[in-house]
């Protein structure tokens, strides 16, 4: 099963979802994403999601939780690139997704995490 | 505009890929808007990974309607699994079951025209959703 | 019908004949076919084939059935295309009227003396002309009215500018009555123009909406909810004094959803957001 990678840069990891995500696949990105945060003492994890045409409940949930492992791990976490249409459909699909923080793109994101790791 | 009606087996978890992208290519050439399109996929996702973890696995139905001047997409999903005891319950957003996640029913039904669910305890369930293209 | 079955010998006795007398009777009026010609041919061909075959399993009304689906469909695509390119309805159901008098002919002749026969040869054989013209112009309004669909949300992605106000703000005045669909293609076209710009803040003006029902003021409050999703942040201004009172009375929640009264006053605030100044110049520099 391939695994989806993860980038290392500067004091960020980043990682870009760019294929289907199925249940053992988020679990993989969790788990190597912790695995990550700790060994490159990261300040900050950046998703692209950029890619993706579909967000359902399943992943709302997973990225929530990649949210919040992260911070425990000292690491803020920001979502970018998210596309209209998927935005529409989890609104509708009344997804609250309260405690990821999302930006529009990955410069945006990029931003927000020096602003945040400044504030620390 | 007659095109057969598309089985799909609904095994492992990573069955609900080959779903979301069936169902993406009928949605697309029914003609739906990328809103509308999303909207389905993403309840078909919601039923699919429903069916594979907690209905022990189960087939997924695709079908296209035809009404006056609207098109309609039908996927009809079942399993044999447990079944839901309180489907109302069940509906209810953030509802749990033990050891799993919420059922997504209650957000799938409100992406579609139409919800209907079927399910017994000990039986299995079924849930049809159907989208019309506006 | 007994013995009234010679169509199909006679649309392949005389297949020649017949589609040089059917194109000369489609090209006379309307005269937008003169420049088509071979592809009119190929088409007429096409028909006639499909046509004689189907005439030769079941020729009686009401022509339905799996015998007529390739015939049916022949006719769809052809009327489907000059719908496309802007015949008339007249023009595309001429198509199958004109092919009346070069077959009526021809069965004319066949009969000869015998005027029952042809009588009842040419009663079937009318009817199904005409039942095949029916279904030509169904098709072809059917056509038009996805055409003009298509059209009109073109011309409503055209009239409804999405601007942009400063670095990372854009603003979208609305202006005219609200419908659901409007709404739905307008807030989708600010969303991707938000992704586009990379814009952080968005302002929806309406001060031009006379009326919001709670259709609308869900739209504009899914949209909000969309785009913080994504990243970015709505204002909403130019709520008018009739609008406020029927957007408590309607029990809407706006929640935090940041209201402004003018978009003067949602440009000042959006600008303070995105960490600008306004200064003014002392006079002389």
């Amino acid at each position: 099963m391939e695994r989806i990678p993860i980038l290392k840069m500067g004091e960020f990891l980043l990682v870009s979802i760019q294929v289907d995500m199925h249940d053992r696949l988020a679990l993989a990105l969790q788990e190597d994403l912790s695995d990550r945060i700790v060994e490159t003492h990261a300040r900050g994890v950046l998703i692209d999601i950029s890619s993706l045409e579909m967000v359902d409940s399943f992943m709302g949930r997973m990225l929530g939780n990649i949210a919040s492992i992260s911070r425990v791990l000292d690491a803020e976490t920001v979502v970018v690139g998210m596309q209209p249409s998927v935005a529409i459909t989890l609104v509708e699909l009344g997804l609250s997704m309260a405690g990821v923080r999302t930006a529009l793109n990955v410069e945006q994101g990029i931003s927000v995490l020096h602003d945040l790791a400044r504030r620390k | 505009m007659a095109r057969t009606p598309e089985w799909l087996e609904l095994r492992a978890p990573e069955d609900v890929v080959p779903l979301r992208r069936a169902v993406r290519r009928w949605a697309v050439e029914l003609g739906f808007g990328l809103v509308d399109q999303t909207k389905i996929v993403t309840a078909a996702s919601e039923l699919g990974r429903n069916a594979v973890l907690h209905g022990g696995g189960g087939r997924a139905l695709l079908e296209a309607l035809q009404e006056g001047g609207l098109r309609g997409l039908r996927l009809t999903v079942t399993d044999q699994g447990p079944g839901i005891a309180d489907v109302e319950l069940a509906m209810r957003d953030g509802y749990t079951t033990v050891g799993g996640l919420g059922l997504g029913l209650g957000g799938a039904r409100r992406l579609v025209s139409e919800f209907e669910i079927e399910s017994t305890p000990g039986k299995g369930t079924r849930v049809t959703i159907t989208r019309w293209s506006a | 019908m007994q013995g009234t079955n010679r169509l199909p010998e006679i649309l392949r006795k005389h297949e020649g004949e017949i589609l040089a007398e059917w194109r000369r009777q489609q090209v006379a009026p309307g005269g937008k076919e003169a420049t088509r010609d071979p592809e009119l041919h190929e088409q007429g061909r096409k028909f006639l084939a499909a046509l004689r075959e189907a005439a030769q399993e079941s020729y009686s009304p009401p022509f339905e059935g799996p015998h007529w689906d390739r015939t049916r469909e022949l006719l769809t695509q052809i009327s489907r295309e000059r719908a496309r390119v802007g015949d008339t309805a007249t023009g595309t159901a001429m198509f199958i009227f004109s092919l009346k008098l070069p077959v009526f002919a021809r069965l004319q002749e066949e009969y000869g003396g015998d005027a029952q026969g042809l009588a009842a040869e040419i009663s079937n054989a009318s009817l199904l002309l005409d039942h095949l013209g029916l279904h030509t112009v169904e098709v072809f309004v059917r056509s038009r009215e996805e055409v003009i669909a298509r059209q009109q949300e073109e011309m409503l992605e055209l009239s409804t500018p999405v601007v942009k106000l400063w670095d990372g703000i854009l603003a979208l005045p609305l202006i005219g009555t609200l419908d659901s669909a409007r709404t739905q293609v307008v807030m989708e076209t600010l969303l991707q123009q938000i992704v586009n710009t990379g814009a952080g803040i968005a302002i929806i003006d309406i001060t031009g909406v006379p009326t919001v029902d709670t259709l609308v003021a869900q739209h504009l409050l899914r949209t909000v909810a969309a785009a913080r999703l994504m990243g970015a942040d709505c204002i909403i201004s130019g709520i008018r004094p009739q609008t406020a009172q029927t957007i408590v009375h309607l029990g809407v929640e706006l929640g935090d959803v940041v209201t402004k009264a003018t978009l003067a006053d949602a440009f000042g605030l959006a600008l303070m957001k995105t960490g600008s100044m306004v200064v003014r110049r002392e006079r002389g520099e």
